[in-house]
């Protein structure tokens, strides 16, 4: 295990894709549903008690067996009915994968455009991480980058914003070990919980002329 | 990366060493010579006229050359429509990657989305000559990593003002060729060519400069002769 | 309270549906409904008490045989409520469906009142070649109340393969349930999945299904005897090209054989009118 290494992985700089994506803020934003920092709030948490677990359980499940990557990758496909999802999920896993062949041996994985939470997972089995360590990265992952957004998006105090982020760091780590904990179950047992609004809002994304973000 | 090559001429006094690339060679690392396409990243303030030109490379080397388009737009698929629009290439040949509201983080800082692009063209396509991969606009600093491409053009315009290649900035410093364009606007915006010139050519010693206004010349004719050298240069070191 | 309840149809032979099984046990009660001359069975869960409260603990078994059809209705809403301190209520209902086979579930919604805390687990287990309609409305408290604990825990399985994996937590103790990731303040959520034959599988690549679009006889004629006439209109022939089905509303090719809508509501009119469109019969009797 390596602190400077889990640091790496989960650093938003990461020449990994994430930067285009809001995880779903754009729209929620248009729909005039996150406005200002309470909202942002709001927002963050229902994604990281939704995605931000599923995420941390799969990212920990394919570091503690890359052998499991199809099982898993067919597992969050019935996790994600949303098509616009499935294919930003697996852009980035694309580039996640691209980035971590550049850093460390990766296994090799059935497919080259995985889900990312596997490719996240992948990655930090090659770099030397625990499932543990992986679920951080993920669940963090998770919010992180939808902060970021917000402060493009709607232009709020950067200072507010990671201020947010440091509130929910606790969070962040307790919903890491609660996915770390079960990254040994079967697929079907691991965590499922969705957000609808992300779902209808990723549809609604995928359709619009103008967007600035890819999901 | 610039190779030490002798001196052609005395250096007068007071004047600083430095050295001169031999004339039709060029100073860079050598270009990529496997199987993919050359890629060249057209770069450049907003309103400078990128796609205008990468609609005019369409036009001029569409026939000769197995080419491709990606776009990066901060509105997705502007440039892309653009494209389509002036009907300049086919659909299945342009692509256009998001770019989170930041352009130069995706053609300079995380590249991954523009490389999944160019090599998703390259799958669905074939074996391609060039990819030019144009930057949503942004400002004089924003330039392309080279993990994405090999050469670089930087397009400005004469309305921006005749300060531009003065004030440099990495795009008009470091781009393998500097475009100035609409040239033709130059006497109703007050714009010395001149000027223009003279800084460009203290700013970037002996990288080329060359003026253009596409509304006369719809086929880019100097920027497509150069990109015709690159391709000939790479594939006679890739034949040899 | 422990309380199950079963109900078993089967091909009649004569292209029709026989129960086998029907039976329950107070506050689940099938009960047969319908023109019997029909070629599939119809049923209402009545309901025969208060409830679930919690530590209630309530099972229905579902199985539709081969060829049979059946479509399953419940006569009002269902209320989760607190009752004593103790474990939470739960409502665990299996389904299987075979070859041939087709199960029509749509049932009226479920209402988590202040304080209850309530599990409600779904396990389904479509056969290839079977077809199904599954809908679940839940709707977070009664008017002007703040909504109980309500925790869904759903999996469709088609063809021995994970089709829908999905959990959805509301009410206390399920952090950012009412922000913008999840139900954004709307008080009513709705799910549609349909699977079975003739519908998307759009595959691995996430690429928008355009195969039955560009066939408007095969796509509409192959659908009436699927029992999803509903959703072939829009889910199949039009709406991979939008995805979408109101501003709060998605309808969406699945990874797997099947169209999952959602809709988010104010309150449960808003749900019902983005979803029942998908649920009508088919224009074909089954």
């Amino acid at each position: 295990m390596s602190l400077a290494t889990l640091v790496l992985l989960a650093d938003g700089r990461l020449p990994s894709g994430g930067h285009a994506h809001s995880g779903g803020l754009e729209p929620q934003i248009a729909a005039g549903r996150v406005r200002d920092i309470r909202e942002l709030d709001g927002f963050l948490r229902g994604r990281l008690a939704t995605g931000g677990l599923v995420s941390a359980a799969f990212a920990a499940a394919a570091c503690g067996d890359v052998g499991r990557a199809a099982e898993l990758d067919a597992g969050l496909d019935a996790r994600t009915p949303s098509p616009a999802l499935r294919r930003a999920s697996r852009a980035q896993g694309r580039a996640l994968l691209r980035a971590g062949r550049a850093m460390w041996r990766l296994a090799s994985l059935p497919s080259r455009e995985p889900h990312q939470p596997v490719a996240l997972g992948a990655l930090a089995s090659a770099a030397g991480l625990t499932p543990v360590e992986a679920a951080v990265a993920a669940a963090h992952g998770t919010i992180s980058g939808s902060a970021g957004a917000a402060v493009r998006l709607l232009g709020l105090d950067p200072y507010a914003v990671h201020a947010l982020l440091a509130r929910l760091a606790p969070e962040c780590d307790r919903i890491a070990a609660l996915a770390a904990r079960r990254h040994g179950d079967p697929v079907d047992d691991l965590p499922a919980a969705g957000a609808p609004l992300l779902d209808i809002g990723a549809e609604h994304h995928a359709t619009w002329e103008v967007r600035l973000f890819a999901s | 990366m610039h190779p030490e090559l002798p001196h052609q001429h005395e250096h007068g006094p007071g004047e600083a060493p430095h050295t001169h690339p031999e004339p039709g060679v060029d100073p860079h690392e050598p270009l990529h010579t496997g199987a993919r396409a050359l890629r060249v990243g057209i770069g450049g303030p907003v309103g400078s006229g990128k796609t205008a030109l990468v609609a005019a490379l369409c036009r001029a080397l569409g026939e000769e050359l197995r080419l491709a388009v990606v776009t990066n737009d901060i509105y997705t698929t502007e440039d892309a429509d653009f494209l389509l629009r002036n009907g300049v290439l086919p659909a299945e040949r342009i692509r256009a990657v998001e770019t989170g509201c930041c352009p130069h983080t995706a053609i300079r800082d995380d590249i991954s989305a523009n490389l999944d692009a160019v090599e998703d063209l390259e799958a669905a396509l074939g074996p391609l000559d060039l990819v030019l991969v144009e930057s949503g606009g942004d400002n004089l600093t924003a330039t392309f990593s080279k993990g994405l491409i090999d050469r670089q053009i930087f397009v400005v315009d004469v309305a921006g003002g005749d300060k531009v290649p003065r004030k440099g900035g990495p795009g008009v410093t470091t781009a393998d060729l500097l475009v100035i364009n609409k040239t033709d606007l130059a006497p109703l915006v007050g714009a010395d060519l001149s000027v223009m010139d003279r800084d460009a050519r203290a700013r970037r010693h002996d990288l080329p400069t060359v003026f253009l206004s596409l509304a006369e010349d719809r086929r880019a004719t100097p920027v497509a002769d150069w990109i015709r050298a690159l391709v000939a240069t790479r594939t006679a070191v890739a034949g040899a | 309270m422990r309380a199950s309840a079963a109900v078993v149809a089967e091909t009649d032979g004569r292209g029709g549906t026989r129960l086998a099984v029907l039976r329950g046990e107070s506050p689940l009660l099938p009960r047969r409904t319908g023109p019997r001359s029909a070629g599939g069975a119809t049923v209402h869960l009545v309901g025969g008490a208060a409830g679930p409260l919690r530590g209630d603990d309530l099972r229905l078994d579902i199985e539709v045989g081969p060829g049979a059809t059946l479509e399953m209705f419940s006569v009002a809403a269902s209320l989760a409520l607190p009752g004593r301190p103790g474990p939470p209520s739960r409502l665990t209902i299996t389904a299987r469906v075979a070859a041939g086979a087709t199960l029509r579930w749509l049932p009226e919604p479920l209402i988590a009142a202040a304080g209850c805390d309530h599990v409600a687990v779904t396990r389904v287990e479509v056969a290839a070649g079977g077809t199904l309609l599954w809908r679940d409305d839940l709707v977070c408290g009664r008017h002007g109340e703040p909504s109980g604990a309500v925790r869904a825990d759903t999996t469709i399985r088609y063809a021995g393969v994970t089709l829908h994996r999905h959990e959805l937590a509301v009410g206390p103790g399920a952090p950012g349930w009412d922000g913008a990731a999840v139900l954004g303040g709307g008080r009513a959520v709705g799910t549609l999945v349909a699977a079975g034959p003739g519908l998307p599988n759009t595959g691995m690549a996430g690429l928008p299904n355009t195969g039955m679009a560009g066939l408007p006889g095969a796509g509409v004629a192959g659908l009436p005897d699927t029992g999803v006439a509903g959703l072939p209109d829009t889910g199949v022939a039009g709406l991979p090209d939008t995805g979408v089905a109101g501003p709060n509303a998605a309808v969406m090719p699945m990874a797997g054989p099947g169209v999952l809508a959602t809709a988010v509501g104010a309150d449960i009119r808003e749900v019902r009118a983005a979803l029942d469109p998908l649920c009508r019969r088919p224009a074909v009797a089954f």
